[in-house]
């Protein structure tokens, strides 16, 4: 494994802001921790770069011990290049010698090839000569990339590299970040708070909560097959309806009787909370479940309406934008889940 | 800090700052003054007991205070100038701030060459500038005038004090007189090459370097001699008077005019009288150890300890005139 | 009322030409000093000129060149390296050197000077016991030398650099220290390609303020009779009566001052040094090795002592020596120092302030011009600047008083500006406009537009937006301007001397009533007040400064 995190813990007086975490990471993938603010992730992250020491456990690039509650390497001799949030670009440097920056060991010539290399592919060429001040915020989150990745490191470390970028910009330089990555073939980890961001970047996605990994995947198995009540919260949106398991993988709700699988065998007669995604729930004049708009919001190509059954029930249901109901209208649906998780009950 | 709290309190400042500069004429002497005011604060107390007369004083360097005064012209409130250099109420006299000031006892207690021919300054204590020596290293037979101090005997042994100092300017300033420009040139040039060390910026470090044998001879005023000896009589250095043969010791003056715009022309005039007579004189010269102007007072004991000398009989005003051109000999044999 | 409209609101005020002409008038009593220096540059007294330029500036240009960069590299060098230990590393008594490194401001270079040529030269304590242990002291450096006046200086002035250095160190997040590192530097290259270069305006703005206070240097210079542009410039005043051929020289000097300023300015070119988005925690500080923390320690220890401790133990052996000369007058004199220094720091930060504020507002060139002119009269030699002053105010005042006269005949009141406290407190603003503005300007900077346009959209504006938001914020810089100039005044000279109403001796004044007769030791006494009297400020300054880090 390129990165490896094994029951890593920092602690900060009594509190442990990692508290056993475990990850893995292959060369040329792109991992994130994503998690609510407080989790522990930029922490995780400070300590991979060195800058916080390690309490307990060990982190190790390819094999080589970096950090463990004996041994520190500082952070100059671990390789690890970072994007910070606020980039930190060098205010009295220019462009040029802010990517030149990490580079101080490579002779000349070589240097000013690899500089050139990196703003070409990062698109700053024209703005080479210009002082961080007088570039945009994209433009200078695009320099600190390019200044973490010039001097080729093993991996890059990206803390919330978007959150100062107004949301457009997020998407488009998400996309772009990733392919520069990509195309450099670079081993990157990223934190977020915002999980667009890491699904747009990131090959894998752990989330995380106080101090632990609650579920290490890929976005899509994130997305339909969370492992926890915590990650199937914090991942897209869904509702959660009663449920009672009436033989192996079929659950009975009001809905009708679903496939659902269960994190844990369940046993029959056990209650159970199915997760429902609005895209589970699909639009259907022609069907007989009749469900009241309680509100829609617009979302461009689509409508994400909150539904009220008649039993109280409340759904969430996506769709398409030329469906336009006004609040307390009723309208028919039609349960289509691909995936159905079941959680035990609370 | 507010600014609720600082905008009355600027205001309250400047009110009373202001309100202080408008005032009546007032019946208080005012005096500039460039002597100390540790030096001339008994004489006015004094002066106050015995007549009642008030005295205000505002001490400075004679440059800026001659600066003042020129400025303020006829709207200023000062009525003495007093300086503690001849060739500095020269200056002031050559613009004009002093007025002439005709008193029988001025002129029968102030020698002439103590005064300005004009009597527009007047010298109130003599100090003397001559070589001081030590004792453990020079035989004052091998001593005579200043120009002598230049020759092969003294190489690398003569200590001298800052050439920005006007007590050498004056000197200079003397020489120039005495001798003419090129013979002054002479020797000064020849004393910056027996130079022991570089010029000092006053004359008690300049003994101390005597006794601590950086150097034998040197050059002082007479006070800062006594000064020291008063606190340490023990130490290997005395006086010698200069050229005793010839013209005589350099003396400069402690000295004061009436300036030309004095409100109080009639009450300076009467303090400068006060100021010659025999009792001021002794405490006005005792003070700071100095030879009071007036030739029928004695000097204090520890002053008269040092023997009777000579002193030049050349109006002490030609310090004045010469200044400049000492400045610059000075300057042209790299004097500093 | 739109947020727009407070705006426009509040702006609208400061646009009108009234604020034009208070910045003109703010800026007056330094620029009249130099308006006369400049006059008379230009009609130079074509014999005494060519006299000077023949002997007297060759030597005074490289002297004072000399000086400057001797003071300049060796009070950056050590400002700069102690501020860095403190705020950055940690080592035995890093939080008392904190504040006691800043004390030396309290002590006048003259006194210094003074103190160091005693002990120091040939016929001092140390060489003398070191001819009484060993037969000669011939191995011991000289003291009165250009090497001596420099490490004087150097000693006496490098607190402005530390202060300053300091702050940037503190300020400047430590964000750029990480990049760098995970750049490959270990912390302490990192610090020199990053920390350093990021410091840079502090540190030049430090030694700037050293600069101009070693070009105006009179005292402590003539302590070493070591010729500068000033020491000439008396000299031709004085000693030649010149005063045209004085201000030339002035006229000279203030080339060099330019001159400096610009060649800082251009060598920043558009770089800008500081990342308004650094949201950085304080994170630990650099651990030294045992030996360097050692290191650390003497060094700061070694300044310490040889720029404060010792002198001032000398300066309380004499005092003692003239113990007799303390009387009850000496109450007198620290109340007039501590009243004309207490208006002083009113006046000057106010006008600062209100400097500060006419430039934020109307950004114009010509203001920053006005301003920057206006600050030049921290490097003009005191007694220069102190007559440059006086003149011109006799003149105004005279013209007044015949105005009086005309309209009230011969009853009219007599006028004497020139007498008064008023008199002395501007010659201070003209003097030391600079000490106080520097902070405050470069406090008010740092609160961005968005500040005020966000307290301006709650409703929060003028003297309000002013006394709610930025008074506290400005408070650490209001803090430093206040106590720089508290402490400069205490050791002023030669204004002091010349504009000070009958009566008003303060203990600068006694001090040079006994140093001009040479009597050194007795001026130990009041130089002991003014440094015991502008400590309090220059420690409380410190504690509050790391209450704010």
């Amino acid at each position: 494994m390129w990165l490896e995190l094994e029951n890593v813990v920092r602690r900060f007086g009594a509190r442990s802001a990692v508290n056993g975490l475990s990850m893995r990471l292959a060369k040329g993938s792109i991992g994130c921790l994503l998690g609510p603010s407080g989790c522990g992730k930029t922490t995780a992250l400070r300590c991979i770069a060195g800058f916080e020491p390690v309490d307990a456990g060990v982190i190790r690039a390819h094999g080589r011990v970096l950090a463990s509650s004996e041994f520190q390497s500082p952070p100059e001799s671990r390789q690890i290049g970072m994007v910070f949030q606020d980039y930190a670009l060098f205010p009295h440097l220019n462009v040029l010698d802010n990517i030149a920056f990490g580079l101080h060991r490579m002779e000349r010539a070589k240097r000013s090839r690899r500089v050139e290399e990196i703003l070409e592919t990062v698109g700053l060429a024209e703005h080479r000569n210009h002082f961080p001040h007088q570039l945009s915020g994209g433009q200078q989150q695009r320099v600190a990339l390019a200044r973490a990745l010039a001097p080729e490191p093993e991996i890059v470390l990206l803390d919330e590299p978007f959150s100062s970028l107004d949301v457009e910009l997020r998407e488009r330089l998400g996309v772009e970040v990733r392919s520069v990555l990509k195309k450099l073939g670079a081993t990157a980890l990223l934190v977020t708070h915002d999980q667009q961001e890491a699904f747009a970047v990131a090959d894998l996605v752990g989330v995380m909560k106080e101090g632990q990994l609650e579920q290490w995947d890929s976005p899509y198995q994130l997305y339909h097959r969370p492992a926890t009540r915590f990650v199937a919260d914090f991942i897209g949106q869904g509702v959660f309806i009663p449920g009672e398991v009436v033989a192996e993988g079929s659950v009975r709700t009001e809905l009708g009787v679903m496939r659902a699988n269960g994190n844990g065998k369940w046993h029959t007669g056990s209650h159970v909370d199915l997760l429902l995604r609005p895209d589970d729930v699909i639009h259907d004049d022609s069907s007989s479940l009749r469900a009241e708009v309680c509100q829609g919001a617009f979302r461009g190509a689509e409508f994400l309406y909150t539904l009220r059954l008649a039993s109280g029930l409340q759904l969430l249901s996506l769709v398409p934008s030329h469906h336009d109901h006004a609040v307390g209208e009723r309208i028919g649906i039609r349960i289509e889940p691909d995936h159905v998780v079941a959680f035990a009950r609370d | 800090m507010s600014i609720r709290l600082l905008a009355p309190l600027l205001g309250a400042l400047l009110l009373v700052a202001g309100v202080s500069g408008c005032g009546k004429q007032s019946s208080e002497l005012v005096v500039y003054s460039a002597r100390n005011e540790q030096l001339i604060k008994p004489i006015f107390d004094r002066y106050t007991a015995e007549t009642g007369q008030k005295i205000r004083f505002v001490t400075d360097d004679a440059g800026p205070l001659i600066e003042r005064l020129n400025a303020e012209g006829a709207n200023s409130q000062a009525d003495i100038l007093m300086t503690v250099d001849a060739g500095e109420l020269w200056h002031a006299a050559d613009l004009g701030l002093l007025q002439s000031v005709q008193s029988d006892a001025l002129s029968a207690n102030i020698p002439e060459s103590l005064r300005d021919p004009n009597n527009r300054w007047f010298g109130f204590s003599i100090r003397a500038r001559t070589i001081v020596y030590s004792t453990e290293r020079v035989k004052p037979e091998e001593l005579s005038d200043y120009a002598a101090l230049g020759g092969e005997r003294w190489k690398g042994k003569l200590c001298l004090r800052t050439s920005k100092k006007v007590y050498n300017q004056s000197l200079v300033a003397m020489l120039i007189a005495e001798h003419g420009e090129p013979k002054a040139e002479e020797i000064v040039r020849g004393w910056v090459a027996n130079l022991a060390t570089e010029p000092f910026s006053n004359d008690t470090l300049l003994m101390q370097a005597i006794v601590a044998g950086q150097c034998d001879v040197g050059l002082v005023n007479t006070y800062y001699f006594g000064r020291l000896v008063r606190e340490q009589p023990e130490l290997p250095i005395k006086l010698f008077w200069a050229d005793q043969a010839g013209q005589g010791v350099h003396v400069n003056i402690s000295g004061a005019g009436v300036t030309a715009h004095a409100p109080r022309a009639a009450e300076a005039k009467k303090f400068f009288e006060w100021l010659s007579q025999p009792e001021a004189q002794t405490m006005f010269a005792g003070l700071n150890l100095e030879y009071p102007a007036n030739p029928a007072v004695k000097a204090d004991a520890i002053v008269l300890a040092w023997g009777d000398f000579k002193p030049s009989p050349m109006n002490v005003a030609q310090a004045g005139e010469l200044q400049a051109a000492a400045v610059k000999l000075m300057d042209r044999v790299g004097y500093r | 009322m739109t947020a727009d409209s407070i705006q426009s609101e509040t702006r609208r005020g400061w646009r009108s030409p009234l604020s034009v002409v208070l910045g003109i008038l703010l800026c007056l009593p330094a620029l009249v000093p130099l308006v006369v220096i400049v006059h008379a540059t230009i009609s130079p007294e074509a014999d005494v000129w060519a006299h000077l330029a023949r002997y007297v500036l060759p030597e005074v240009t490289i002297n004072t060149i000399k000086l400057l960069i001797g003071v300049g590299l060796l009070s950056s060098v050590v400002g700069t390296a102690l501020a860095w230990l403190t705020s950055m590393c940690e080592f035995p008594g890093r939080r008392f050197f904190d504040w006691a490194l800043l004390l030396p401001l309290a002590i006048p270079t003259y006194v210094l000077a003074f103190v160091a040529v005693g002990f120091l030269d040939y016929s001092g304590p140390l060489q003398t016991w070191l001819r009484e242990l060993t037969g000669t002291s011939q191995w011991v450096p000289r003291i009165r030398s250009t090497g001596g006046v420099i490490v004087v200086l150097s000693l006496a002035l490098y607190p402005y650099v530390y202060l300053l250095a300091r702050t940037a160190f503190l300020t400047q997040g430590r964000r750029a220290l990480e990049a760098a590192q995970t750049l490959g530097f270990g912390r302490a290259a990192a610090t020199w390609k990053v920390a350093l270069p990021m410091a840079r305006p502090w540190i030049a703005a430090g030694v700037a303020l050293v600069c101009m206070e070693t070009l105006a240097d009179f005292g402590a210079v003539s302590v070493f009779n070591y010729n500068t542009f000033t020491t000439a410039i008396y000299r031709a005043w004085f000693g030649m009566f010149s005063i045209s051929a004085a201000l030339e020289l002035a006229g000279v000097l203030l080339v060099f001052v330019i001159a400096a300023f610009a060649l800082e300015r251009s060598s920043r070119a558009g770089a800008r040094f500081t990342s308004a988005r650094d949201m950085s925690r304080e994170t630990t500080r650099l651990q030294l090795t045992p030996a360097m923390r050692w290191v650390a320690f003497i060094s700061a220890g070694l300044v310490l002592a040889l720029a404060f401790a010792l002198p001032l133990l000398q300066l309380l052996i004499w005092s003692l020596k003239n113990a007799s000369d303390i009387d009850s007058r000496y109450w007198g004199f620290i109340a007039r120092s501590l009243m004309l220094a207490g208006s002083a720091v009113v006046v000057i930060v106010a006008a600062s302030l209100l400097l500060a504020y006419l430039e934020r507002r109307r950004s114009s060139a010509s203001m920053k011009a006005l301003v920057r002119l206006a600050t030049l009269g921290y490097a003009v030699p005191g007694t220069v600047l102190a007559v440059g002053i006086v003149v011109p105010l006799v003149m105004l005042n005279n013209y007044l008083q015949g105005l009086l006269r005309t309209w009230f005949g011969a009853g009219a009141p007599v006028l004497l500006l020139q007498g008064t406290l008023l008199a002395v407190l501007i010659a201070y603003l003209a003097r030391f406009l600079t000490v106080g503005f520097n902070p405050v300007e470069s406090g008010l900077q740092r609160i961005t537009r968005s500040i005020d346009e966000a307290a301006a959209s709650l409703g929060v504006v003028g003297t309000q937006l002013i006394r709610k938001v930025h008074v506290p914020l400005l408070r650490t810089s209001l803090a430093t301007a206040a106590t720089l100039v508290f402490v400069d005044v205490m050791k002023e000279m030669p204004i002091t001397l010349i504009t000070r109403p009958p009566g008003w001796d303060t203990l600068a004044v006694r001090v040079w009533e006994m140093t001009s007769e040479g009597e050194w030791e007795r001026a130990a006494l009041p130089a002991v007040a003014i440094v015991l009297v502008g400590l309090i400020p220059a420690a409380m300054l410190t504690r509050r400064g790391a209450h704010v880090a």
